[in-house]
């Protein structure tokens, strides 16, 4: 007997089948009936939308690969996340070259200039979507109505304007525009119901406005042990105990929880933007800690704050604050007396 | 305390298990051409040969002597003639020095060395000095002098024998196997240590996968109200010795403490019943029981003479592949080999012999970590691998050691295992502990 070619290998010798491109991947799937629904809710615009964001978002990965002289990424599904995520976030109506520039923004400055998957300290999406806030104010605000008659026939005509050709406020006034349930609230009109917030048939972004959806498919990738559900349970149940108490002392000024549970971002945020493992604490008090921090910061701009939403710029801080939370919620190691408290990450 | 009521210890993995060799009983396996008895088959000092070339030995005979106390003899495995003592390869890709043994083939290779005495008559000295003689080490896989892991100095007072039986490898079942079949060697062997280490009462603590083995070790030990079976959850690395003491007695030794100073003396269920069986009659360590399983045509259980090459190992088992990767041990925690002139030693529980596509769905890309904390949910010394990669990326082996507590990672493979990003998590870490122990060398 010759003999057997040996290879030689360092333990352990055996893996688990659970990769980053198969988390990846079933997180993209999970927010394919988010993308569904936003584009029966919203038409052609809403599809138009998504298809232009995701492909920046991958376009831009692609050219920050090549100028770094990296192999392509695209296989690992992240940044096709993040043009999802990044679209779901936007009004339905927003102007696609606005959808393609934050699409750039949130690859180019929220990932590639920190190096890529695993380095970028914020959500990328978020910081497209806190470009898009900042550069493009009243577009951003700008809400179509749900259900619209002939929204599968034509684009709205604010979706299709062109850079510097009209100024943005030209497209708000063509709109049909209707306001969001937050916005309701906090400029005190009437309100939505609990209901319709649930199933989602009020004008919103894309993929918000359905709280049951989202949580649906939020509930697909905790049981396939893709998503850390101390996240989501965390922040929502710290949102809905400060807005319930603080609706227990004035209701007649502060909505009720269920109210800011279902309404506005909250429901992506706590789901798919605060748990992009990039920019969490790995430790496990401090993923508590940060799911709490989000869920307070969230509903105190929302009550507080001159903004009607707040998740967005709440998750942002908490991916700021993580370094900082993990370096006091190391673990106790077996066999240590507690934990080291001091020191930077 | 939720994790003691379910008998079990916090974090941790669970490993397909592979236990396919379950099932099959210890059998003998056949003497080779020629045995390889490499001198240093145990922690601390090489045994010194006591033969010469040409010499003729009979199984059973002492061939070499400890030297010193933390050190033990190797007995010759089979009847037959040392053909030289010589450099060999050893499993760690160096050479050491070993004897070689031809067994003569029309032997009936009997055991014809030893005589049987009364244990009882032998006080606690001239016990430990009978543990020493007889060769024994930690057959779980560290190879540690038993005789020394027993000795306690009266300032450590002992109050349990934690008889380790979980044998959470996957693939492995060698101590399966022996407690299902070797319960009277074992039961006698625990009496034994028990007098050694002075304490009062043994836990054996058996990962619940192991029914028979649970159940065989209850019947036997029906009048021995002092040796408690503790059946605990199937998890990956119960067998893990500060991990077995936490789950069966909630306690914790303090970082870089052993087992004495929290009253405690912990042995492999394999060593125990090797001693139950050798000190009564006086013999030598020869043989152990080893798992050999994999892509082989027949796995199984099997009762192997030490110095047993692997290419002959092998050929008897049936291994057909062109290519592959040999492992002595677990697949967790074990080392691939560079050749198959390596013998058995007495640390070798197992022997897995894979065939190269069984890596094929494995030798994935890398990517960066991405922080998912799956390594700290997993890792059981409740480190912070994730931190501790990127420190050694950036090579800050020191402050690893420092800060995050390296020198308390006792690589189980957890961190790699689960790790999405197939980040060489345990690798990292060795490669880093032996840089600070050269640079404390150094200093």
């Amino acid at each position: 007997m010759t003999d057997p070619r040996l290879e030689l290998r360092s333990a352990p010798h055996l893996h688990a089948a659970q990769g980053v491109e198969q988390i990846m991947r079933n997180v993209v799937l999970a927010l394919l009936p988010l993308c569904a629904f936003g584009v029966f809710l919203f038409g052609l615009s809403a599809a138009a939308l998504i298809v232009v964001v995701t492909l920046s978002c991958l376009g831009t990965e692609q050219l920050f690969n090549r100028l770094a002289g990296r192999a392509g990424t695209l296989g690992d599904y992240s940044a096709a996340i993040t043009g999802m995520l990044l679209a779901l976030t936007l009004p339905p109506a927003f102007p696609l070259w606005m959808g393609a520039v934050s699409g750039f923004v949130a690859i180019g400055l929220g990932k590639a200039l920190f190096g890529g998957l695993g380095f970028n300290v914020f959500n990328p999406a978020l910081v497209g979507r806190a470009f898009a806030q900042a550069a493009f104010p009243a577009a951003i605000t700008d809400w179509s109505p749900v259900m619209r008659a002939g929204r599968f026939l034509e684009l709205q005509s604010s979706s299709l304007s062109l850079p510097f050709m009209a100024p943005p406020e030209s497209a708000v006034i063509d709109a049909v525009t209707g306001a969001t349930p937050l916005a309701t609230y906090k400029t005190g009109v009437a309100t939505t119901s609990n209901f319709d917030l649930l199933f989602g048939f009020t004008p919103g972004a894309v993929g918000e406005t359905s709280a049951l959806l989202i949580m649906i498919c939020g509930v697909y990738l905790l049981a396939r042990r893709m998503l850390d559900w101390r996240i989501p349970v965390a922040i929502l149940l710290s949102a809905a105990l400060l807005s319930g108490a603080l609706n227990l002392l004035d209701p007649a000024r502060y909505p009720g929880a269920l109210y800011m549970l279902f309404s506005g971002g909250l429901m992506l945020g706590a789901w798919f933007m605060a748990t992009d493992m990039v920019g969490t604490p790995v430790t496990p008090l401090g993923v508590w800690v940060y799911g709490v921090l989000i869920g307070v910061t969230t509903i105190v701009i929302r009550l507080f704050g001159a903004l009607p939403e707040g998740v967005m710029y709440a998750i942002l801080l908490g991916n700021a604050a993580t370094p900082l939370i993990e370096s006091v919620t190391q673990p106790r190691a077996y066999g240590r007396r507690r934990p080291r408290k001091r020191g930077p990450p | 305390m939720l994790n003691r009521l379910r008998r079990t210890f916090a974090h941790g993995i669970h490993p397909p298990e592979h236990k396919h060799t379950a099932d099959r009983a210890i059998r003998r396996f056949p003497f080779a051409p020629q045995l390889i008895l490499p001198l240093a088959q145990h922690i601390g000092k090489p045994a010194r040969p006591i033969v010469r070339p040409g010499q003729e030995v009979v199984r059973g005979e002492p061939i070499a002597a400890a030297d010193g106390f933390l050190s033990v003899p190797i007995h010759a495995p089979a009847t037959g003639t040392v053909t030289a003592i010589a450099l060999a390869e050893d499993a760690r890709g160096g050479k050491g020095e070993a004897i070689l043994l031809r067994p003569y083939p029309g032997d009936d290779q009997r055991v014809r060395y030893g005589a049987p005495r009364d244990l009882a008559t032998l006080d606690r000295e001239a016990l430990i000095q009978a543990i020493q003689d007889c060769g024994m080490v930690g057959l779980g896989g560290a190879a540690f002098p038993t005789h020394a892991k027993l000795a306690v100095p009266d300032n450590f007072p002992i109050d349990t024998l934690i008889v380790n039986g979980c044998e959470c490898e996957p693939y492995l079942t060698n101590d399966d196997r022996v407690m299902v079949e070797w319960a009277d060697d074992l039961v006698r062997g625990i009496d034994i240590a028990l007098r050694v280490c002075g304490a009062a009462r043994a836990v054996i603590g058996i990962e619940d996968n192991k029914p028979r083995a649970i159940e065989s070790l209850r019947r036997h030990l029906r009048d021995h109200a002092h040796i408690a079976v503790e059946p605990v959850a199937t998890k990956y690395p119960q067998g893990a010795e500060r991990l077995l003491i936490k789950t069966l007695l909630g306690r914790e030794i303090p970082s870089g403490a052993r087992s004495w100073d929290i009253g405690v003396v912990t042995q492999n269920i394999a060593t125990l019943a090797e001693l139950g069986q050798l000190l009564p009659l006086q013999r030598g360590l020869i043989e152990r029981v080893i798992t050999i399983g994999g892509d082989v045509e027949r796995p199984g259980n099997y009762l192997v003479p030490f110095g047993t090459p692997l290419r002959y190992l092998l050929e008897q088992a049936g291994f057909r592949e062109a290519a592959g990767e040999i492992i002595l041990g677990g697949p967790m925690m074990g080392s691939t080999v560079p050749s198959l002139d390596i013998p058995v030693t007495k640390g070798v529980s197992g022997v897995l012999a894979l065939a190269e596509d069984w890596h094929l769905g494995q030798a994935r890309r890398v990517y960066p970590c991405i922080q998912c904390g799956h390594c700290l949910a997993a890792c059981p010394m409740h480190l912070n691998p994730s931190r501790l990669g990127m420190l050694a990326a950036r090579r800050e082996y020191a402050q690893m050691a420092q800060r995050y507590h390296l020198d308390d990672c006792f690589e189980c493979g957890c961190c790699s295992y689960v790790c999405p990003s197939n980040i060489p998590l345990v690798q990292q870490f060795r490669i880093a502990k032996a840089f600070n122990r050269e640079q404390a060398a150094a200093a």
